[in-house]
């Protein structure tokens, strides 16, 4: 669960977070038991589909107040560690 | 608010109305309110940041308005403290984050926009749990809000510092946010009102998602009337938030006294068990004021609020485990290095991630990760959904004999600082009357009751179906009318 949450744990906090998870895990199963064959789950309470705008320009953020905050750019971009095995 | 704390003898509908004429300048509200904040704020420790200089200069914009002759807005010279999730442009803004620390959004949330609008002052931005995780402000990556009539205790989460700086008197009024009682549980043991919208009736633009289907901002304030004012000036439509209802803004305070002669008030059989005793009693008390005031009381069920909190601690999770994933380290906030100096990108998004969430935060995206992952999903969320089903058809049920229901807001209480910290599930307990509402996406508000001789206070829920804030609210208004008054010495003194 740590890697799919992209989560780094020290074998502590697994060990800990474990137990925890465990308790509220098993509060839940009162409801993972219930037979609920036949009702709708509910998603969201407002029965909201598809809601657009029209498709016009306008204004949006400040690209160089956006840019200001991110932990490192370059050219107004956003720059990340490598994300391909090889350097070019 | 607190006997004796500064501006407890004037609402906020009274300090608007006062400096709108002239007759009180908003410098000298806020500076009331700057020397309540230099008097106990190192003990308690409500606020992320004061903006001292920048209401200083909103103030005096304010005043130079009136002088002028120009209406500075329905909210003039009033303070109001920011829950630090809700984005300041240009200001720190961090949900009490070590990811977010230093964070300076490019934008201001909606409810912000308006607030400004209506000539209100920004006093400061409030502690919270992590990313609003939380039911006791414990889990602050800065440290806890101690509770202003007892700082033995906590002040409620997760808006425990907005709850505690409208008790302590360092603002007229405070915006927090509730997913599952975040603004209520602490209203109630800081022995303020507090409000959650129906879902929809206020733009969700600007605060920073934790679980979306359930995220409701709303108003702190020290009297029933001051909340319905600060709720008037946020709601309405947004075209900047897709879930906004598109339906006028409500009318609250017009007919907010009108009385309870004939209403129908249904108390949750459900929510009165398991709770303290001093809690059913003060439900058992309100239920009493409002008959004595010509409503008609009854007794009612909503069977399936029992499973409440167990599907809201499937929804909610999932719905955050989703939403933080944007915490990378690429756009904003932290970055961390990845241990060994690895240059790989998902390397850094898990040593960012790791660095910078605390706790809470680390088990609720685990929790809804699982909860969301294949073999897993029908069992836990998707039966958790049918569940949100289920509490909805019931309320319907129950709002079909009753126009509001009551409950206790919380099982007792505020409880001393680290009773639950290391026991999630006690901790997750104390949002059990409060979880139910945000599932169905339905409005409430705590009104503070203290007990005959108790230095705590505790609060009484009223529920009412969507969009029924006005009768909610005049409900309310009959119940603090018949509320027995706080002690006149507040705990931590002032």
């Amino acid at each position: 669960m740590a890697h799919l949450a992209r989560l780094t744990l020290t074998p502590e906090e697994i060990e800990r977070f474990t137990a925890q998870l465990a308790a509220v895990l098993g509060h839940a199963d009162d409801v993972a038991a219930l037979d609920l064959a036949g009702v709708e789950p509910t998603a969201h309470p407002l029965p909201l589909i598809n809601v657009l705008r029209e498709d016009e320009v306008r204004p949006c953020l400040d690209r160089d107040e956006v840019m200001a905050q991110a932990p490192a750019a370059e050219d107004g971009r956003f720059r990340v560690p490598r994300i391909l095995g090889e350097a070019p | 608010m607190t006997p004796g704390a500064p501006g407890a003898g004037r609402t906020a509908l009274a300090t608007a109305a006062a400096v709108r004429s002239g007759r009180l300048k908003a410098a000298e509200v806020l500076e009331e309110h700057l020397a309540a904040i230099r008097a106990r704020e190192t003990e308690l420790h409500a606020f992320n940041l004061v903006l001292e200089d920048r209401a200083r200069a909103e103030a005096a914009g304010v005043d130079e308005a009136v002088a002028a002759g120009r209406d500075p807005g329905r909210l003039a010279g009033i303070t109001v403290a920011l829950k630090d999730n809700l984005c300041t442009r240009g200001v720190e803004t961090t949900c009490s984050s070590r990811i977010l620390e230093g964070w300076r959004p490019p934008y201001d949330a909606t409810v912000v926009t308006r607030l400004r609008q209506e000539g209100a002052v920004v006093v400061g931005k409030t502690n919270l749990d992590e990313f609003a995780m939380g039911s006791s402000t414990e889990n602050s990556a800065f440290g806890p809000t101690r509770n202003p009539h007892d700082p033995t205790r906590v002040p409620g989460g997760s808006s425990g510092g907005s709850a505690a700086a409208v008790a302590a008197g360092f603002a007229g009024l405070a915006l927090g946010s509730d997913t599952g009682g975040s603004i209520r549980q602490p209203a109630a043991l800081c022995g303020v009102v507090g409000l959650k919208p129906t879902y929809g009736l206020v733009s969700r633009y600007g605060l920073i998602a934790f679980a979306s289907s359930l995220d409701q901002i709303g108003p702190f304030a020290g009297t029933v009337a001051d909340a319905a004012l600060l709720l008037e000036v946020i709601a309405g439509h947004d075209p900047m938030d897709s879930t906004s209802l598109d339906a006028p803004p409500p009318s609250l305070l017009e007919g907010l006294d009108g009385g309870v002669e004939g209403l129908r008030v249904g108390i949750v059989s459900e929510l009165m068990n398991g709770v303290e005793p001093t809690a059913a009693a003060a439900v058992e008390a309100a239920a009493g004021a409002l008959s004595a005031a010509g409503a008609k009381v009854d007794r009612v069920s909503v069977p399936a609020a029992i499973y409440g909190l167990s599907a809201y601690y499937l929804i909610a999770p999932a719905e955050a485990s989703s939403n933080l994933a944007r915490y990378d380290g690429v756009r904003y906030g932290l970055r961390a290095e990845a241990p060994g100096g690895s240059a790989d990108v998902a390397a850094m998004f898990a040593a960012t991630r790791a660095a910078g969430f605390g706790d809470e935060v680390k088990r609720r995206i685990m929790l809804g990760t699982y909860a969301l992952s294949a073999g897993y999903y029908d069992a836990y969320y998707g039966q958790a959904q049918r569940v949100r089903t289920l509490i909805i058809r019931d309320f319907d049920a129950a709002y079909r004999s009753s126009d509001v229901l009551l409950s206790p807001t919380t099982p007792g209480p505020a409880f001393e600082l680290e009773a639950k910290t290391s026991d999630p599930l006690a901790m997750y307990l104390s949002d059990v009357c409060t979880i139910p509402t945000n599932l169905a996406g339905h409005p409430a508000v705590t009104v503070p009751w203290w007990p005959e001789g108790s230095s705590l206070p505790l609060g009484v829920q009223v529920l009412a179906p969507a969009l029924g804030e006005a009768v909610m609210l005049r409900a309310a208004a009959a119940i603090e009318a018949g509320a027995p008054p706080a002690p006149s010495a507040p705990g931590g003194g002032s």
